[in-house]
């Protein structure tokens, strides 16, 4: 329930100026601050972003059969696949931990980045319609897209668990230990660098569309600079000038924190993860900027 | 303390034409640079308005150019204007869809626009789900859609289809859900674009009286943009006019309507002077004259009558050639539409026709008329079809003690017979 802040009379501010001047609600401007994200603007259309969420659920499986199994059967049949290429033909190593559940945490947590960074690098143009036709906050979108992610990801996660406490019952090859705690710092910061990501991608397709073919098959080839086939210990067979590489790579840690967390194989380090933090923060801040800018005028170029 | 609602000063907007891709990135870099050493946009050339029927010089155009005016809380404001004036540029800015270049609108009072009904309706959802998501689109919380449900869908008229997706909903309906949400927005601020041609007569007369009921009941600020120009008297109280950008006129309704269409102009000859190949027309037919007159006295009023006379060059020889007339008021509204067999034998010729045709007096009501041609072959195929080529006049006649131009299209001189039929005792 809201109500218009500025009925003139209640504004509490004193100024010199002519009265009238003071109390518009708003001023349409050709150009805003950089980082005048309009968080609060956000914030009183929240039913909206959770009304996105929703969109996306119920629409995604409307008319299938199966429904929200889907849900399961795609990193599951991910999974396997991975096991018959990866583990079964090419005969890779995965540091000792039962391959179902190895491919399974990688799969299940990159899918949670992948399809986030997908879907929000799309939002100017797959909804250029409404955003030509009318006006809310647009960052609503961007947010609905990995909110309805991380609620995706919470299933998964479950099913995750389910085969991981199976394993944990029945074998002594899965060691948890207490990074299992960092569990949600890594859930947010995948989120925000996905966000992140998407925001700068969603806001130079508007001009330039070259960077969604790019997308496209970029984030495939990321997979493979992560290491969500192969231990990040596996690094050792590539030469040390290209190492850096995958190393820059700020997902690495994340992903590998996880497994730490629950497979108790790999490794963990705070300065990589350190690292990671600082580089979500700058893309973030970067995506911000970008899509800040473009949001105002994208229904001109779009 | 002010009651201006909207306060819009020096508004500009500046459009690129043609394609934006390929060869772009180039300029992009020249503008940045030039922008980051705060020069002026060496691509925008100052001062160029936005005709779009003449070629201009760069590729980019003012469809906004020191646009200024204010509207007033409670204010019904009609923007009136060709086709490509900036009414629509204008809206979306107001509405926040697109930033201006230049200049600044200050608002008092949340926003809220109508560019179009049913903005966000997915397929797949029901009625009941839609009827959230627009309204929360349209800047609604939960609850206030919660509490206005009821009244919404008593409003459209489809409460048996409310739990089924939209997708199998006819286009009326469909229609009549999207329309209905945004009739119960409550915002300070309306901006309706041209939403009204939507749905039946009845259900237009519906949202004509829903937002008649908005602005005089709520006294709410409503900006509504239309072709309509009997919506636009009957609905609001001040007038804009726009042309190429800029604002011409302002004024109550009333003297915008009418600026407007005594603006545009009504000139009841026209006449092709220079080459053939030239005079408005494709390679079958050029118009080469159109003139209007009265059949009687000097000028066109309700009881003269009217002469039309048509020439025309045609190309196409040994075809049953035929011209038809299409008359319309400044509402749209067709008067008559009506054809003439020039040919029937298949034999037509290449060469000059000349086609008169009369209306007697004591028809057309006084008011602005608009002719438009139509060519064609056998009835069947169109050879040519003008614009609206010929605008006129009927003046009024006052008869007896009234003097005012009496309402109704028709202004027919009828002979009304009256007798007395019997005392009655009551």
């Amino acid at each position: 329930m809201q109500t218009i802040e500025a009925s003139p009379a209640a504004d509490p501010r004193v100024s010199p100026a002519p009265p009238a001047e003071e109390d518009w609600t708003e001023i349409i401007e050709p150009r805003v601050g950089l980082l005048d994200l309009g968080l609060k603007e956000v914030w009183r259309y929240r039913d909206l972003v959770l009304l996105f969420v929703r969109r996306d659920f119920v629409s995604t499986y409307k008319q299938t059969i199966l429904g929200p199994i889907w849900f399961f059967i795609q990193p599951l049949l991910t999974t396997i696949t991975y096991m018959v290429v990866f583990n079964g033909i090419a005969n890779m190593s995965t540091g000792g931990v039962p391959p179902l559940v190895f491919y399974l945490s990688g799969v299940t947590i990159w899918n949670y980045f992948a399809q986030a960074l997908t879907a929000t690098s799309t939002v100017f143009t797959a909804n250029a319609a409404i955003f030509g036709k009318v006006y809310f906050p647009r960052l609503t979108m961007p947010l609905s897209i990995v909110l309805s992610n991380l609620v995706r990801f919470g299933i998964q996660l479950g099913l995750f668990l389910l085969i991981w406490s199976y394993y944990l019952l029945t074998t002594d090859a899965l060691h948890p230990n207490l990074y299992l705690l960092l569990t949600p710092v890594l859930v947010v910061l995948m989120g925000l660098l996905a966000l992140g990501l998407g925001m700068i991608f969603s806001a130079l397709t508007t001009k330039y569309r070259d960077l969604a073919m790019l997308l496209a098959f970029g984030v495939q080839l990321l997979m493979y600079a992560t290491p969500v086939i192969y231990p990040l210990a596996k690094l050792e067979a590539l030469p040390e000038k290209y190492r850096w590489f995958i190393l820059a790579n700020p997902l690495n840690a994340i992903v590998e924190t996880f497994r730490f967390g629950f497979l108790g194989s790999g490794s963990f380090s705070w300065a990589y993860l350190g690292y990671s933090a600082l580089a979500t923060a700058v893309i973030l801040l970067v995506g911000t900027i970008i899509f800040n800018k473009v949001e105002k005028s994208f229904t001109d170029t779009v | 303390m002010s009651d201006v609602a909207i306060k819009v000063e020096n508004l500009g907007k500046l459009y690129r034409l043609g394609e934006i891709g390929t060869g772009t990135l180039g300029s992009d870099l020249s503008r940045t640079w030039a922008r980051l050493r705060g020069k002026e946009d060496p691509f925008a050339k100052i001062g160029e308005t936005n005709d779009r029927t003449t070629k201009g010089s760069s590729d980019f155009v003012w469809s906004l150019k020191d646009v200024n005016f204010e509207v007033k809380q409670g204010e019904v404001l009609g923007i009136i204007g060709r086709n490509g004036a900036g009414k629509s540029t204008l809206l979306k800015v107001l509405s926040k869809v697109t930033a201006p270049t230049t200049g600044r609108v200050k608002v008092r009072g949340r926003i809220a626009s109508l560019l179009e009904v049913g903005t966000g309706f997915h397929p797949e959802l029901t009625g009941r789900e839609n009827i959230f998501l627009n309204g929360a689109i349209l800047g609604m919380t939960k609850q206030e859609i919660r509490r206005k449900f009821d009244e919404i869908v008593d409003f459209s008229g489809v409460e048996r289809y409310i739990d089924t997706p939209v997708k199998r909903y006819s286009s009326g309906m469909y229609v009549r859900l999207a329309f209905a949400v945004a009739a119960f927005l409550e915002p300070e601020i309306l901006i309706v674009d041209e939403v009204l041609a939507v749905g039946d007569a009845e259900f237009q007369k519906k949202c004509l009286g829903r937002m008649k009921d908005v602005s005089v009941n709520d006294g709410r600020t409503v900006l509504f943009v239309s072709h309509n120009m009997a919506a636009v008297k009957q609905l609001c109280t001040q007038g804009l006019v726009m042309r190429y950008g800029s604002t011409i006129f302002e004024g109550s309704a009333l003297e915008a309507v009418n600026y407007y269409q005594n603006s545009s102009d009504t000139n009841s000859y026209f006449e092709h002077s220079g080459p053939l190949a030239e005079a408005p027309g494709n390679d079958n037919i050029r118009l080469l004259k159109f003139a209007v007159k009265p059949l009687r006295g000097e000028l066109l009023t309700i009881s003269s009558g009217l002469e039309f006379e048509l020439t025309f060059f045609n190309q196409k020889a040994g075809i049953n050639l035929d011209a038809t007339f299409e008359l319309r008021n400044l509402d749209e509204i067709p008067i008559f539409h009506h054809g003439a067999l020039l040919t029937t034998q298949n034999d037509s010729q290449q060469g000059i026709y000349t086609v008169k045709g009369q209306l007697p007096g004591y028809l057309l009501n006084a008011g602005i008329y608009q002719f438009k041609l139509l060519f064609g072959e056998s009835q069947r195929h169109l050879l040519f079809a003008t614009d609206d080529v010929l605008q006129f006049e009927m003046l009024n006649e006052s008869l007896g003690s009234n003097n005012s131009i009496l309402p109704g299209i028709l202004r027919p001189d009828i002979q009304y017979a009256v007798s007395f039929v019997d005392a009655v005792q009551v």
